[in-house]
């Protein structure tokens, strides 16, 4: 029983990251009707705005310390953070210490931009042209901006860790009952599930309770008459591009601590996260994000050594294997609407 | 109106014989008079190619191998200080090249994609005429490589590979690997375990599901067995996983104590910082606290996981913080040209390129017959490692091997681990005929010249 426990609980960080980038793609697919496989990139770009700040935040200046010697016996250039000579040592340090969660302050603006410049620099001039042609485009896109995050960062993970308070791990079998140590659960995937939760809840919340949000949905159900009323939906439809493309961003964020970013980070997440928009339904958001969850944490149990005992490799093709069976079972997805790409 | 008089047979027989003209270079380059491929003759000039990871996900290192590499271009061609070539306990190399020929050198990108790597590799030796192939951070690249130079009559001096097979069941005769290997770092690590962890342990691996992440796990679980340990579970993970917390899980409850890490690069980032995240380190199990081992260490994989590595035992092939005159050398070179200490891959590849130059030289000649030769048997010292043999029967280097642990409190951004321990070669030694490494049925084959 632990052990399921445990597996659905890593099911619903995975499916949380899964959920969130499967939420954007559905609203770029729902909005604009374009297939973004830029999409990936974007929670990259995320991440590395969680890079970025921690690389600001850490910028120092030199100085000389004669009592200590560097790696070629000169004397050691001793780094002190900028933020700490300002703020003294104590609050410096803490500053840098919660460089993740403080990057989502700038990741919110710098995503909304990238959205904007994607969407009326590139991604425009494809509305009308085949799926086929959106695809090999945002995927030609997808690679370019890998290309420059490695020109940049290098390579390698870089390591972002999670602020103090956060690390290490919760007794969560003591809550259900269970014996000490028996279900332990990093502290910081909870925090991951929980801002997923929150962010979910908040685009559903915009796009129900608001009357920009009304008019997108409006427009994503019957374009043209929307159009006809004299609302410019083109421009709002941008917006949700901004919008989506600030949820991968976030996403990005808030996963550096449990992955250490690279520049091929999004591309690990876009192949299962389109396989949850069609598991879900294309253009459903909702069906979306329960795909997203059901997925993750099917994923988590055939990473099970009892399940794996019985059908040897099935972790890597589960999601492939029950998209399939969704698919044949229900066409349209989980929670699809007729007539979305069945014309 | 004039009357055209090009054809179809015109076209095809001009075409014919325009190839044929453009090809004869290549050809009578590749397997000219001088009985070897690439002969240089009478030029001024050699070439050599650095085939090296410059994008995917051993970039980093790749990079750092070329810096190697060309500072080792540098130091045979009399420019710079001249590096290890003033500690090498052989005194024929003297800064004007090899055997007088200046030497040049053109780059690859293996991308690690043993496809690639040989395709890169094959114009190397076709296009650019070079007389030797070295580099790479793959054990899967490195064989393939391998196999490429063999039949192709170039010497492969390879980069960093890990994999017993490279100088087991897939030895070459025309392939040389100075790097250590799986069993090697079985045979470091046991002493250090069985000193620090004692004998009553219960292990569970989580190994990379491919070549080197096999015999890595088969070489340390033979170790850990023979102190005693058992072996609770032997996970495979796909390589690229990301996520490891649904294979990390298992291990809370599954009775074992020591969380052993078949894992390299990025993989090896992630599962190491997934494993701390879920408290592995901090655990008690068996009355035993809980220890994570990681057979295989990088520097720059050290650097990316961080604080997480703090406490952590491994094995390394060479590390910038021995204290010998070779390593003194190399990384004042290295560090006053680039900025930073050389990592284990970088030392490898320029040493490789600097012991190919010297058998050369020794042979006389640039012949691979030669140089094998020259290379069998060869013992030498001041690059390092202390004195060091290239085994003739599996053109494997033997040399003390480094027992790291990730630095407790680190004082600047290079100290990230530190030496515990530097095992001597005779205790990481074993059979040319041992069953890891293809048993009795392995052979290098016969040398090929290629001509």
């Amino acid at each position: 029983m632990d052990a399921i426990i445990l597996q659905i609980l890593n099911g619903l960080d995975k499916g949380s990251a899964y959920a969130l980038i499967a939420l954007g793609l559905t609203l770029i697919f729902g909005t604009l009707g374009v297939v973004n496989f830029a999409h990936g990139a974007l929670f990259m770009i995320g991440a590395f705005c969680s890079v970025t700040l921690q690389r600001m935040l850490s910028t120092s200046f030199e100085m000389v310390d004669e009592t200590q010697t560097d790696f070629l016996g000169n004397p050691l250039k001793v780094e002190t953070p900028y933020v700490e000579a300002w703020f003294g040592p104590e609050v410096g340090a803490a500053i840098i210490d919660w460089s993740v969660p403080l990057a989502i302050f700038l990741a919110i603006p710098v995503m909304i931009a990238v959205g904007f410049a994607m969407e009326r620099g590139l991604i425009k001039h494809f509305y009308k042209r085949p799926h086929a042609d959106q695809i090999l485009v945002t995927f030609g896109l997808a690679i370019v901006i890998g290309e420059i995050i490695k020109a940049n960062f290098g390579a390698n993970p870089i390591s972002t860790p999670a602020p103090e308070a956060f690390r290490g791990a919760m007794d969560f079998g003591v809550l259900l009952g269970f014996e000490p140590n028996t279900i332990i659960y990093p502290y910081w995937r909870l925090v991951y599930f929980l801002f997923a939760i929150v962010i979910i809840a908040s685009v559903f919340a915009f796009l129900q309770f608001t009357t920009f949000g009304m008019v997108v949905r409006a427009g994503m159900a019957d374009r043209e008459t929307v159009g006809l009323l004299g609302i410019d939906i083109d421009k709002r439809f941008t917006f949700m591009f901004g919008l989506a493309a600030a949820v991968a961003g976030l996403a990005g964020v808030m996963y550096t601590p449990i992955l250490s970013p690279h520049y091929n980070i999004g591309m690990d997440f876009l192949v299962l996260s389109f396989v949850v928009v069609v598991v879900g339904g294309m253009g459903s958001l909702p069906g979306a994000v329960l795909a997203g969850f059901v997925l993750g944490i099917l994923q988590s149990f055939a990473s099970m050594n009892e399940v794996k005992a019985i059908l040897p490799g099935i972790d890597q093709i589960i999601i492939y294997l029950v998209a399939i069976i969704i698919l044949l079972t229900r066409p349209r997805g989980l929670m699809g609407r007729k007539g979305v790409m069945e014309e | 109106m004039s009357k055209s008089t090009i054809s179809r047979r015109g076209v095809l027989k001009t075409g014919a014989i325009a190839g044929a003209g453009l090809a004869l270079p290549t050809y009578l380059r590749a397997d000219g008079h001088t009985g070897y491929t690439n002969a240089p003759g009478d030029s001024p000039t050699v070439t050599i190619g650095f085939n090296v990871p410059q994008t995917g996900p051993y970039a980093e290192e790749g990079l750092d191998e070329l810096r190697a590499q060309e500072l080792a271009v540098e130091h045979l061609n009399g420019e710079g200080d001249g590096g290890m070539l003033n500690t090498f306990s052989e005194k024929n190399l003297d800064g004007t090249g090899i055997l007088g020929k200046k030497v040049e050198f053109v780059t690859g990108d293996t991308q690690t994609k043993s496809d690639v790597a040989r395709a890169s590799a094959q114009s190397m030796i076709q296009k650019d005429g070079c007389i030797m192939i070295t580099g790479g951070s793959s054990s899967g690249v490195a064989v393939a490589v391998q196999d490429l130079c063999q039949s192709s009559g170039v010497i492969f001096m390879a980069g960093l590979t890990h994999s017993n097979d490279t100088t087991g069941k897939d030895r070459k005769a025309n392939g040389f690997r100075h790097f250590f290997n799986g069993f090697m770092s079985g045979a470091a690590l046991g002493p250090v375990l069985e000193a620090e962890y004692g004998n009553e342990r219960s292990a569970y691996h989580l190994t990379a599901d491919y070549n080197w992440g096999w015999t890595t796990q088969e070489s340390i679980q033979a170790t850990t067995e023979g102190l005693g340990w058992q072996t609770q579970e032997a996970v495979l993970t796909p390589v690229g996983a990301g996520d490891f917390s649904s294979y990390i899980a298992p291990v809370l409850n599954s009775g074992a104590d020591t969380l052993i890490l078949n894992h390299y690069g990025g993989d090896m980032v992630n599962s190491l910082t997934q494993a701390v995240q879920f408290g592995l380190k901090d655990r008690q199990v068996n009355g035993n606290d809980f220890k994570i081992i990681v057979p295989l260490y990088s520097e720059l994989m050290a650097a990316g996981a961080g604080a997480n590595i703090q406490g952590v035992i491994g094995s390394m092939n060479w590390n910038w913080q021995l204290e010998d005159e070779g390593t003194k050398a190399f990384v004042k070179s290295f560090g006053e040209k680039y900025g930073f200490p050389p990592s284990g891959a970088a030392h490898t590849c320029y040493v490789q390129t600097l012991l190919y130059a010297d058998a050369v030289t020794r042979a006389g000649t640039f012949n691979p017959c030669g140089v094998v030769e020259a290379l069998e048997d060869f013992e030498f010292d001041g690059m390092g490692n202390g004195p060091t043999t290239y085994r003739g029967a599996d053109h494997q280097c033997f040399k003390d091997v480094l027992v790291v642990k990730g630095t407790e409190n680190p004082t600047n951004q290079y100290d990230t681990l530190e030496i515990v321990d530097q095992t001597p070669r005779s205790q990481v030694e074993y059979a040319p005929d041992h069953p890891m490494f293809g048993g009795a049925e392995a052979s290098l084959g016969t040398c090929n010249p290629g001509a």
